[in-house]
Formats: C-alpha cells, structure tokens, sequence
C-alpha cells in the first residue's frame, strides 16, 4: 500500500501541570509552564507509525497548528517514527482565536495538499477538551469517520474500526479515504527517546502559513470568562454523636 | 577502561538524564541519585562487569519509561472515564 497517513498533533500544557487561571480570567496561565504533546495524539502517532511498521502504508506526515514551539511537539512524533512534519504557523491574535473549526479547515486543505487516504487525530486534546476537531474535519472533506477507535484494522481500501461508546463497543467498517480519531485505550504510546530525539533533527520539518493554504482563521466565539472550579468547603470534626446533631440542627439539614 | 565501553557509558548517563527531567519526585532528586550510582562504580575495570552494569542501566531506562506511561495513562482514565476503576 502506498497510501500517506496525516497526523495531527497539538502543543498543550504538560498533563502533570497544575493549571492556574489568569486573574483577569482571560485564560489560563501558559508562560513558564511546561508543554508536551497532548497524551490522545501520542497515541494517535504511535497508531500510524505502528501502521507503517506493518508496511500498509507509505508515510506519516506530523501536522501541528501554532507558534514556534510547536516545532518541539512536532520533533517528538518524529522522534516517535513519524516521516516528517509541517508546521502551520499561527501566532499571536489568530493563536488566541485557533479553535476546532480553523484547525480542522488546516488539517482539510493540508489533507487534499499532501494527497492523504487517512488522518489519525486525537479524540480531544487535553487543554480545551472540544473533542470536536476530528468530526470537523471529516465533515469539511465529506470523508467518512471513525472516532473514539480503540481498535483499527486496515483493509484494501475500507478500515475497519471498533469504537467506544456508551455501555459497549461498535465496530464499523469505513472506507478510505477517512477520519480516525484515537481513544485511550488504541494502543501505548512508545516514548520519544533522546537518541531518536537527536535523529530526528535529521527529519524535515516544513512551514507553511494559513494563507497559503487559503485557510481564514476568523472565529465567530468570544470568550468571556475563563474560572477555577469552585473549591469544596473545608469540612470540621464534632466529638461527640451529640454535638453532631447540634451542628446538624443548627444548619438546618435535620 | 576501554574506549568503546566509556562512550557506551556516557550514552547511557545521557539518556537516563534525559529522563530524569520528567520523574515525579523531580529531577534534581533524581539526578542526585543517577550520579551516586555512576560514582559508586567508576573504579570498576572489569569489561565484564562494566556490561553488566550497562545492562542493569537499560533496565532502568525500560522500567522509566513504562512508570511515565502508566502514570500519564492514570491520570487520563481518571479524568475522563468515570467508571472510575483505576486498573
């Protein structure tokens, strides 16, 4: 099989991270925090090189949207196995503004630029949560998709996928070209070691500008507040079965 | 020591560093630990030996990287998959 497989991978904050809110509550505190790659792309590129592996496919192309530092994200799925990336390079307002919708017109117009039969995404990325970018863009292409996969077999020119849903699994066949977005439990993941690290200096890294991809990154949403969750009120110890029953009456529950 | 020994040794020194950076109790703990073990060891001569202890080193690598990756697949199955057992 000589089909190219598109991958895309997202810069989010470090899963380890502990997250802390702006005090303007326009976001989220990034500067200084350590970033890696999200955890349900990782696994989306060990899918395609793991395909590749088995022959069934000719190459895997790593695609990240943002600013320079997504080029590290990038580094780590060739160090992973991936054959080369691209760097979309959006910074700035239109980094602010990047949603599902703009990412998915990318991966859509990079799909048909680089002639892929299928893209491999993260089901949702860690940092926003959308789980929206995927089904997007299988739906500007008009290709069809399977998410959520925790299985893919790959066929002459169908996929054959076992999704998870509620209660159980189904299992659908598509054909390709199509839109495969990866659940936890697809695979695991193999670690970006830094000998592979180093040798994937070696690999090509292109960058190309929403523009030139005919891509407009307006957004239609504002966001308006960005908070913690509500902290759970600190509880307090009684001695006696007595004194818990006063403090029951007193606030009122019984 | 021999020479191709020495940068086998050096190799595995800078990928176990490399590592360091993510373990969870931080990597100066942990590079602390890392350069004790090297020194308690820098008077070995014996090729055989200094194998040996090459492969305990990858070992360690192997069993690193599968604690990152329990350890990242944990956290993600708690957060999103509320059926809450955490295998």
């Amino acid at each position: 099989m000589s089909a190219r497989v598109l991958v895309g991978v997202k810069r989010v904050i470090d899963y380890a991270v502990k997250i802390r809110v702006k005090p303007d509550k326009t976001g989220v505190v990034t500067d200084g925090v350590k970033h890696s790659m999200n955890p349900f792309c990782e696994i989306a590129i060990e899918e395609a090189v793991r395909l590749k592996e088995k022959k069934l496919i000719k190459e895997v192309i790593a695609v990240s949207c943002g600013p320079q530092q997504s080029q590290e994200t990038i580094r780590t799925a060739l160090a992973m196995g991936a054959d080369r990336g691209i760097h979309v390079d959006v910074s700035g307002k239109d980094y602010e503004n990047l949603g599902p919708l703009q990412v998915s017109k990318i991966l859509a117009a990079l799909a048909k630029k680089e002639d892929v039969r299928l893209i491999i995404l993260g089901k949702q990325a860690i940092d926003d949560d959308c789980n929206q970018t995927g089904q997007m863009t299988a739906a500007l292409l008009d290709w069809p998709q399977g998410t959520f996969a925790s299985q893919v077999d790959f066929q002459e020119d169908s996929l054959k996928v076992e999704r998870e849903i509620d209660g159980g699994l189904e299992t659908i066949k598509i054909k390709m070209p199509a839109v495969v977005t990866a659940d936890l439990r697809l695979n695991e993941p193999r670690y970006a070691t830094l000998p592979n690290i180093m040798k994937a200096k070696k690999k090509k890294i292109d960058t190309v500008k929403p523009s030139d991809l005919g891509v407009d990154l307006s957004s239609q949403l504002e966001v308006l507040s960005v908070e913690e969750p509500s902290q759970r009120q600190a509880g307090v110890k009684v001695e006696t079965v007595e004194d818990l029953i006063k403090k029951l009456r007193d606030s009122g529950r019984i | 020591m021999a020479t191709p020994l020495r940068s086998e040794v050096i190799r595995l020194y800078k990928n176990l560093l490399y590592l360091g950076r993510e373990y969870p109790k931080g990597e100066d703990y942990f590079k602390d630990r890392l350069k004790t073990a090297f020194l308690k060891n820098k008077d070995v001569t014996d090729p055989e030996k200094i194998k040996e202890l090459i492969a305990r080193g990858e070992y360690v690598i192997k069993e690193l990287e599968a604690l990152y990756y329990l350890r990242k697949y944990r956290a993600m199955k708690q957060r999103y998959y509320s059926d809450g057992n955490t295998e």
